[in-house]
């Protein structure tokens, strides 16, 4: 989160996302990720206030968030993990690397470890298909997984 | 001074590329310029690094980071021979053997460099474009014969003249690069590889159809493909390719790039227009189609990126010469991509007409596990599974849909002898069941109910009376799906079904285990 908008108040903050797009045409998603990126979800108080400053009702801004999967409602672990489960990955065994993951850090997909520090999220391809199994941690690309080169990732990620 | 290749591609990346070029650079300083290319394609090498030399530019790989020492010891800056050199790395038959028209620059040149790109051909197709009318322009790609490499193979040159023959004074050129299927990744290495291709190709469809602005729909699980677009953009913008104007022309486009949000929906054109406008992405009813009412209702092309990609190298060396690759009607080249239990994946760019043995056992050498064959799935998760014994089938948009299949966006997942096919068609119900728009019945319950059907299949529940309501369920959901992700989704299920029944019997998987 920005240092400068510390101070700010949620309000300011979101009016000033939606301000950085006001001369896109349908800025709702731009909008939207940049609430996103701006808090790190895109909490329910948000939604009368986009509303409000986009001439919406609050039904189609809520309409929007939950059809999408990316918009969450509460923030994630200090990791996110995702999962590849789609079908070239499983023919690599990612169904096995899911089962591994669950065990490993305790909880299921979806969830964030009691401790804040790993969300696990199951995504249905990342275009990494002849590297597989792939998962995405923290957004960068990883292939050839398995639950060693998993945990020893993360426990880099965690030194860094 | 010595100039290294080592790709930024996220495949490459996945598996250890930027850590590979920072020893590179740290081992071999100031003696070596490292350049982030696009991948070559061979990604079972990656990261694969390229040496340029007098005889030409020479592959090693896979290297990995602790390897790089040892390998400037024995030689890698000269092109020394090694146990990872693979040699020139434009003669290995992989390489030699492709046509590579959309691909051509991928993975040779550096992504974001305008200089590379004119160099390597760039631009004489636009220069082309921009120096006829838009009617000669439509008539060039019609010749060529391309068709649409989204999945559905519709005619890119009957769609762009209904955009240009549609009246009005606002129209668009969006690109579809929500690449969603899985065994699919052409499109992103085309945008991290080669962005100005697409550019290019984009600027060109909207002098011919006279649209004034166009948008990229990126998958948001691709955001190194975002980001490269992004500054690909702003380079174009600074050089005068976009803009007012574009090369002195009276042509003017403006281009941006919007992110999905995780939908795999938002792939089917109407929801993607639906997205881009700020909406959920819900289907819309056809007709009117994109041409003539598309974005904010406006006449709009909507293609996939490999389709645009494509269309620079038509102009630049003409639609005939592009239609005399291929066979029947599906002409030119398509980007096949070899994925899933497979020993050499990647993309093999190649006219149409190859057979699909050839590239799975040939080129891609089988699978990775080094077990049979058993199945491939083609043209992603909507896409039917071919058995091994299917292998003579050519890449063909017709000879795929004689034999019940379907090309789609060229992407083949292998998979071995353990696989388990009953449970590949529960899959493709329960990917159904997720990503569903929701819009129409047949798909957002039919896809609930085959998942509960195939599980009581599997676990001998009534099993022929649940193989005849799984039936029926499929034939509902073909014939009253609103697109085609409700009406596709039989696809996989039945091909399973018809071509492995066994695994549907109960106790199938536990036996297969045992095994
Ligand atoms: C469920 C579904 C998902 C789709 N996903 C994609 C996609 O990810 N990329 C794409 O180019 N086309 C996709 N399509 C096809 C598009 O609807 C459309 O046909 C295509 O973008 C047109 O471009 P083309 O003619 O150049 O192929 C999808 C279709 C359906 C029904
Ligand atoms: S078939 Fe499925 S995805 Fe397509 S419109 Fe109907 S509910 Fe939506
Ligand atoms: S299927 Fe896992 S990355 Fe494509």
């Amino acid at each position: 989160m920005a240092v400068e908008s510390a101070g700010a108040s949620v309000a300011e903050r979101v009016r000033a996302v939606v301000e950085a797009h006001r001369d896109e045409r349908g800025a709702l998603l731009p909008i939207l990720h940049g609430i996103q990126a701006e808090f790190g979800y895109i909490d329910p108080e948000v939604v009368p206030i986009l509303a409000a400053e986009l001439n919406l009702s609050r039904a189609d801004v809520h309409g929007v968030v939950t059809f999408y999967s990316d918009f969450r409602s509460e923030p994630a672990g200090a990791a996110t993990v995702r999962l590849c489960r789609a079908e070239a990955c499983q023919s690599v065994g990612a169904e096995k690397l899911v089962a591994d993951a669950e065990q490993v850090f305790g909880v299921k997909l979806g969830q964030t470890t009691p401790d804040g520090s790993v969300t696990l999220q199951q995504v249905f391809c990342l275009g990494n298909c002849a590297l597989g199994p792939a998962a995405q941690i923290n957004g960068r690309m990883y292939g050839r997984l398995d639950r060693t080169r998993l945990v020893e990732i993360l426990a880099k990620g965690a030194e860094a | 001074m010595i100039t290294v290749f080592v790709p930024r591609d996220s495949a490459a990346v996945s598996v250890g590329a930027d850590e590979v070029a920072a020893a590179i650079q740290r081992e071999a300083g100031d003696a070596v310029r490292v350049v982030r290319n696009g991948s070559r394609g061979m990604l079972w090498l990656e990261p694969l690094v390229e040496v340029v030399t007098e005889r030409g530019r020479i592959g090693y790989g896979p290297v990995s980071p602790a390897a790089v020492p040892g390998l400037i010891e024995a030689g890698m800056l000269a092109g020394a021979d090694h146990e990872l050199c693979h040699g020139v790395v434009d003669e290995l038959p992989w390489m030699a053997e492709q046509q590579r028209l959309c691909f051509a620059r991928v993975g040779v040149i550096d992504p974001l460099s305008t200089d590379d790109y004119e160099a390597h051909g760039g631009l004489r197709g636009l220069r082309t474009a921009l120096e006829r009318d838009p009617a000669a322009v439509v008539a060039e790609v019609t010749e060529s014969g391309l068709r649409g490499r989204g999945g559905a193979g519709f005619p890119a040159g009957i769609k762009w003249k209904t955009v240009l023959d549609a009246q009005g004074p606002l129209k668009f050129v969006c690109c579809n690069a929500d690449e969603g299927d899985s065994g699919t990744f052409a499109d992103r290495m085309l945008m991290e590889g080669d962005p100005f291709c697409l550019i290019e190709g984009m600027t060109i469809a909207a002098h011919a159809v006279g649209a004034s602005e166009g948008y990229i729909y990126i998958r948001s699980e691709y955001p190194d493909a975002v980001s490269t677009m992004r500054r690909a953009i702003d380079i174009a913008y600074a050089h005068g390719w976009l803009g007012e104007n574009i090369l002195g022309s009276d042509t003017s486009f403006d281009l941006f790039v919007r992110v999905g949000a995780g939908a795999y929906i938002c792939g089917e054109e109407t929801s993607m227009l639906e997205s881009l406008e700020g909406k959920r992405g819900m289907v819309r009813s056809k007709p009117p189609i994109p041409a003539i009412t598309g974005l904010f209702g406006k006449p709009t092309v909507v293609n996939n990126v490999l389709t645009l990609a494509s269309v620079p190298a038509i102009l630049a060396d003409g639609g005939s010469a592009y239609a005399e690759l291929g066979v029947d009607r599906s002409r030119g080249t398509q980007v096949f991509q070899l994925a899933g239990n497979i020993a050499r994946g990647g993309v093999f760019e190649t006219a149409f007409g190859i057979t699909l043995g050839e590239l799975v056992d040939g080129y891609g050498g089988g699978t990775r596990s080094g077990r049979p064959v058993r199945a491939v799935q083609v043209g992603g998760p909507l896409g039917s599974y071919v058995p091994a014994g299917q292998f003579g089938l050519p890449m063909d948009y017709e000879a795929f849909a004689e034999a019940e299949a379907m090309l789609g966006h060229g992407g083949i997942v292998v998979f071995d002898d353990t696989v388990d096919m009953a449970a590949m068609a529960r899959f493709a119900m329960e990917f159904c069941a997720e990503e569903s728009c929701g819009k129409c019945t047949p798909c957002r319950v039919g896809a609930v109910r085959g998942v509960e059907v195939i599980d009581k299949i599997t676990g001998g529940d009534d099993r022929d009376g649940n193989l005849a309501l799984l039936n029926d369920l499929c034939e509902l959901m073909t014939d009253g799906s609103l697109c085609a992700m409700g009406g596709l989704t039989p696809n996989p299920v039945r091909s399973a079904l018809n071509h492995f029944p066994d695994d549907f019997s109960s106790g199938a998987a536990t036996q297969k285990e045992a095994t």
